[in-house]
């Protein structure tokens, strides 16, 4: 079974975050990491392939500048091979026009199933993956907490507001899975030496048959208009426990009437 | 082109429209836009009224197949009435896990982006802008559509007051799902509903949350017990939620559940922004947690620095002696 991963490469949450004072979007300059919600979906890959007993995960990603260093610790995770969609034109692009070149690229791997994460930790829009499925004309099961593959379907536990439901669903699909899904493996030594000679091939807006303007900023339906600093909400007073902190818990409480 | 008429995505839950829909149905009607809902599954006749009571005129009931995930059909029968002359200038969709597959699919199918991660709208003329919360609320965004309508915005629970009006009952019209090929094949087998005691954990007036600080799972229960005696619900932080010692349904943040309760009391939680974007919209915050250089103190009205395993258990005590 083949399974492409959608992963994507994050500058690293550590890291405090900024937005370019011009464009408002995301600074994206300096080294990037594989987001580490994508650990999930590149191992879920991995065991799912494992268990069909055969096939590979092929990563599927998108770059404005050519970075492969988040690409390659997936592949030392075990993924087989990269697409890198890496293009200039592809910078400021939206949540569609990224699910557009996704969608392209993922075409050519011809996948059985096609993995993402829920949403990415550093724009978490989370429509992507559906928007994705649209377009490829697949069905999809979003946010699965449990994922099994068998006689040609896709069996997912699927987090829902009261609990979780048991959703089916034709190969190929489209699934979205939370953390927690599996537990990532890290990756060997063996792996690590592996990954720097697996294939990553290289491609940009022109090579998907796409029109430039329809991705960037250039095909951006949205913009940000301003960003300001967030009314601050005050720290309040500090009690340190010494065998009574309860009470001043409690007098809290009672001059807030519920108790 | 002024904002005529604003579409909400309608959610039903044990018969009535969630709160995140009322919510929304409120603040389109506060445009002063003709508001229509669109809703699906088996409720949508018996709860025309309580959405016209907040401002739809109109339901449009998908009629799709029960057992189908909402996602695509939903979406399909959307484009399907827009396709056929209907013209909504915005379409409010609420962040929740069907909500957000509908909003995709229906981007993909108009083929016009979608805003998400909305926690203020303000209509200004013919102008939507929407607010979003940066960078563990520390930053406010503004964003606007720049292309064709609808507008399309997934919008976090919690971010506007919902308020009752006087309208009639919506007038429930009817929205055929046309052909969806594969894309309309994924089917729900069954459905587990996890055990639930008191109120809701979005609901409560009071929400008592545990995080890694606890230690282990079995500590979770004080976390339930202290809820319970405060006739509130019982919230997670997501490290103890990736670690199994809480179902997702109790995850309070980003990923989990927005909350604002009267009380927010964060028990061994240290305040990572995942966490911080889900409660700080709370009226008052109460942390406990032994280190106090912990972010969390930085928000709350009234921090412990202590050990929770001392000090939630002499609490629990204290208020077990006053009834």
């Amino acid at each position: 079974m083949n399974v492409v991963v959608c992963v994507k490469q994050i500058p690293d949450p550590a890291v405090p975050g900024a937005l370019d004072p011009t464009t408002h979007t995301l600074v994206r300059e300096g080294k990037l990491i594989l987001d580490d919600s994508d650990a999930y979906g590149v191992e879920m890959g991995l065991q799912l392939a494992e268990q069909a007993g055969g096939g590979e995960v092929t990563l599927v990603s998108m770059a404005p500048n050519g970075e492969t260093s988040g690409l390659r610790t997936a592949l030392a995770m075990g993924a087989a091979k990269a697409i890198l969609v890496s293009d200039d034109a592809l910078r400021g692009s939206d949540a569609l026009a990224t699910a557009k070149v996704l969608a392209k690229a993922i075409e050519r791997a011809q996948p059985d199933l096609v993995l993402a994460a829920t949403e990415s930790t550093d724009g978490y829009t989370g429509t992507t993956p559906v928007q994705v499925a649209e377009l490829l004309g697949m069905p999809s099961v979003t946010f699965a907490k449990k994922v099994s593959v068998g006689e040609g379907k896709v069996h997912v536990e699927r987090q829902t507001e009261a609990g979780y439901d048991e959703v089916e669903c034709p190969l190929p699909a489209v699934v979205t899975v939370t953390a927690g899904v599996v537990e990532p493996r890290y990756p060997s030594f063996k792996g690590i030496m592996a990954a720097k000679s697996k294939p990553v091939d290289q491609l940009t807006v022109a090579d998907l048959g796409l029109d430039p303007g329809q991705v960037g900023a250039a095909g951006a339906g949205q913009e940000v208009t301003e960003v300001v600093a967030a009314e601050e909400r005050k720290a309040g007073e500090i009690v340190v426990d010494e065998g009574n902190g309860f009470e001043s818990v409690v007098a809290f409480l009672e001059q807030l009437k519920v108790i | 082109m002024a904002i005529e008429k604003v579409w909400v995505l309608a959610e039903a839950a044990e018969g009535a429209p969630t709160s995140t829909t009322l919510e929304l149905l409120t603040q389109a009607r506060s445009t002063g836009a003709a508001v229509e809902a669109v809703a699906w599954g088996p409720d949508t006749a018996s709860v025309a009224g309580e959405l016209g009571k907040y401002g739809a005129s109109t339901v449009f009931d998908v009629g799709a197949d029960a057992d189908a995930l909402p996602g695509a059909p939903v979406a399909a029968a959307m484009a399907a009435l827009i396709s056929g002359g209907q013209r909504p200038d915005v379409v409010l969709v609420p962040a929740t896990y069907d909500g957000r597959d509908v909003a995709g699919r229906l981007s993909a199918r108009l083929d016009v982006p979608v805003i998400t991660n909305v926690v203020g709208l303000t209509t200004d003329g013919d102008e939507v802008r929407s607010q979003h919360s940066l960078f563990g609320g520390t930053q406010v965004a503004t964003a606007r559509f720049t292309g064709g309508r609808p507008w399309i915005f997934v919008v976090r629970a919690k971010s506007f007051a919902a308020e009752p009006g006087d309208g009639a009952a919506a007038q429930v019209v009817p929205a055929p799902v046309p052909d969806l090929g594969a894309t309309g094949t994924a089917t729900v087998l069954a459905r587990h509903a996890e055990e639930r005691t008191g109120p809701k954990l979005d609901e409560a007036d009071v929400v008592v949350s545990g995080g890694r600080g606890l230690g282990a799972a079995e500590n979770y229960a004080m976390i339930e017990e202290l809820a319970k005696l405060l006739h509130g619900a019982a919230g997670a932080s997501r490290a103890i939620v990736d670690a199994g010692w809480v179902p997702y349904s109790h995850q309070v943040g980003q990923t989990g559940k927005t909350v604002k309760p009267t009380v927010y009391i964060a028990c061994g939680i240290s305040g990572a922004t995942q966490h911080m974007v889900g409660m700080k919209g709370s009226k008052n915050i109460v942390a406990i947690n032994k280190d106090a250089d912990a972010p969390i103190f930085s928000i709350a009205d009234l921090g412990i620095v202590g050990d929770v395993h001392k000090v939630v258990p002499k609490l629990i005590e204290a208020l077990k002696s006053r009834s």
